[in-house]
């Protein structure tokens, strides 16, 4: 087991171990009535008997109201994972497999933004190097959260906006065509509470078209054009 | 050029409203009974003949993949439609546009098709970094219900048809067709052995088809213009219009559609602004997602965007996702970050991949740095051949083949550099 207090890298996963603190803190997880409404929907999806199609869905459920209840982006510690388990029929060591096989769950506490940095080819082709310089600036140390609470820092892979590159995703929202300065300024916002605008932060682009003329589709930009007529 | 009216994905910069009422307005959903009345049999006819080929990366003819399909349950077990928006390749971005901007023309695909099939209902997986896409898509599919376009007796057609939401979480191998069904199970993600393929045992051990997004969403303006409209495009064996991603150094890196077969000139030309400091400064393109073989400037620049334009230049169309890279880029680099990428995703179940990977990425990052010997440059080589091919599934091919590109096109730059280092070394001695 890992000395605690290290924290390595998110690539480096390992289950933060279960102490008689941890469980006395989350032995008695269960949903609430509006997560768990969430959670029967998922269930739903799926045929009779086939429930634990929805453990994946139910893993982000638990880590979101996790989140809700400790100011953060959420994290699975053992007992909620447990508790999934149990509320799936499953083994929990099924849980385990699936929690620890995908990135996106948290096995060990975040801060309260996950600041993840896309540093794959696409990204650092356009300058993902500022951006993850910008973050470490800020204190930030990949792998960890910093001492306030407030930014964990992770590097992943590509995320899918390589033609609005450079990007990060913080929680929910991706922040695209980013300098340091484009960062500095969203993650300045974030701090100070507000909701910065999320999507590119090139000035007058509007998502994934070419900046400036359009070079396609000019009809579309000012009316839902309907191009049958032209058929 | 493609003109704006043969375009498919009209709402791709999301200028316009997603929602259910303006796609209408823009064609969607346009008497879909009347598609769905001409027959299982003569819908999977109509896409044969379009000369679609899968949209995700293999290129397989979608019509035939349809067609292998059971035309009836001898044994009760239904047959289902799985939609993969695993979009994860890097340089992939064109499933997230027509999943946030044009989702109604991907759910009424997956209706046109998952009827052609005979199939029960569709699955669509998306990644799990798709967070706010899948809210968006999920309302979408939600609006279908409410407007009786999917569900009991969908589109007033007598056939039930469900559609669903998969989330993801975060794994790149999930994009394997057969890993992507064991993560519907509930389970890791690991590619299973073929046979049984999943037209034979699928989801739930039921026959099933997976398809991209991109090809499912492209099915309802095919039978709407018919297969004579979309085979107008492109070059023999390379039909119809398609995503392009265009990413890295080029003036202004988008998302367009094109004709298949556009050259490479004229898609960086007519859309991106050119190359960021002129065509001279052009290195070179790795032009399908980042598994495929870069191809050097001279050889790309006038090569035909489709299958058989890249294989000929010795690499493939991929997604389409265009990496551009121009001489100021550090190429050792660059497909070293590659070879990270696939040490970080492989899934672990095969040695020579779960192995492999790592030791190639650590190999390119002292190649990278010239702590080499030239005879280790013809070992990684051999150790690429050792990997490829010898996995269940390819994601051993898509981390060697970067490599061996590499090794092709950019031999002299690695060898220059282990020598430059020797130098170095000799220097300080």
């Amino acid at each position: 087991m890992r000395p605690r207090g290290v924290r390595p890298l998110m690539a480096d996963r390992y289950l933060e171990p279960v102490t008689p603190e941890l469980r006395e803190r989350w032995g008695a997880f269960a949903f609430t009535p509006a997560w768990e409404a969430k959670a029967k929907e998922q269930i739903s999806h799926y045929p009779e008997g086939r429930q634990k199609s929805a453990v994946m869905a139910l893993l982000d459920i638990a880590q979101r109201q996790v989140g809700e209840e400790t100011g953060t982006q959420g994290w699975l510690p053992v007992p909620v994972m447990e508790y999934v388990a149990a509320y799936l029929d499953m083994p929990i060591i099924r849980v385990v497999e699936v929690a620890t096989f995908y990135t996106m769950y948290n096995l060990v506490p975040v801060g309260k933004f996950h600041v993840q940095v896309c540093g794959t080819t696409p990204c650092w082709l356009r300058g993902s190097d500022e951006v993850m310089e910008t973050c470490k600036k800020r204190g930030m140390k990949k792998g960890h959260t910093t001492d306030d609470g407030l930014w964990t820092l992770t590097e992943v892979e590509c995320m899918g906006n390589c033609s609005s590159a450079p990007m990060v995703q913080i929680n929910d929202d991706n922040y695209e065509d980013l300098t340091g300065e484009r960062l500095d300024a969203v993650l300045d916002a974030l701090a100070a509470g507000e909701t910065p605008k999320a999507g590119t932060q090139e000035p007058g682009r509007h998502t994934v078209e070419p900046v400036g003329a359009l070079s396609t589709l000019t009809a579309m930009a000012d009316a839902n054009h309907d191009y049958r007529g032209e058929w | 050029m493609l003109a704006d009216r043969d375009r498919i994905f009209t709402n791709l910069y999301g200028y316009q409203d997603w929602g259910l009422k303006a796609a209408q307005a823009r064609g969607d959903w346009d008497n879909t009974k009347d598609i769905l009345a001409k027959g299982q049999d003569a819908i999977i006819d109509e896409i044969k003949a379009s000369g679609l080929r899968g949209r995700g990366g293999a290129g397989f003819p979608t019509g035939m993949k349809w067609s292998f399909m059971p035309k009836e349950s001898k044994d009760g077990r239904p047959s289902f439609l799985v939609i993969n928006a695993d979009e994860s390749e890097p340089g992939s971005c064109k499933d997230r546009e027509i999943i946030r901007h044009d989702p109604h023309k991907l759910i009424e695909g997956a209706l046109v098709a998952g009827y052609a099939m005979r199939a029960r209902a569709a699955y669509i997986y998306i990644r799990g970094e798709y967070i706010r896409e899948a809210w968006r898509l999920e309302d979408a599919v939600k609006q279908a219900y409410d407007a009786g376009l999917i569900g009991k007796n969908a589109c007033g057609s007598g056939y039930d048809f469900d559609v669903f939401v998969h989330r993801g979480a975060g794994a790149y191998i999930c994009g394997e067709e057969t890993a992507m069904i064991e993560s519907l199970e509930g389970k890791k993600g690991q590619p299973r052995l073929k046979p049984p393929f999943p037209a034979g045992a699928g989801l739930y051990g039921c026959p099933t088809t997976v398809n991209n997004v991109e090809s499912i969403a492209v099915a309802p303006t095919i039978m709407r213009r018919g297969a004579d409209w979309f085979s107008s495009f492109g070059r023999e064996n390379n039909k119809g219009t398609k995503l392009f991603q265009i990413s890295g150094h080029v003036e202004k890196p988008c998302v367009v559609e094109e004709a298949m077969s556009i050259p490479f000139s004229e898609l960086i030309e007519k859309h991106c602004g050119g190359i960021r400091g002129g065509k001279d400064n052009l290195l070179a393109v790795i032009p399908g997602g980042s598994s495929v073989p870069l191809v050097p400037a001279a050889e790309i620049w006038d090569a035909p965007m489709d299958f058989d334009g890249l294989k000929a230049v010795g690499s493939g169309l991929g997604t389409a996702a265009v990496i551009v890279m121009d001489k100021s880029t550090d190429i050792v680099k660059a497909i070293s970050r590659i070879s990270y990428f696939y040490k970080h995703e492989s899934c672990g179940q095969c040695t020579p991949c779960r192995e492999g990977t790592g030791w190639m990425w650590r190999m390119m990052e002292r190649l990278r740095v010239g702590d080499a010997s030239v005879e280790e440059i013809d070992m990684l080589q051999q150790v690429t051949k050792q990997v490829e091919g010898h996995t269940i599934c390819a994601l051993g091919d898509a981390a060697a083949w970067p490599i061996q590109g590499l090794i092709k096109h950019f031999r002299p730059e690695l060898e220059r550099r282990i020598a430059e280092a020797g130098n170095m070394a000799e220097a300080a001695e």
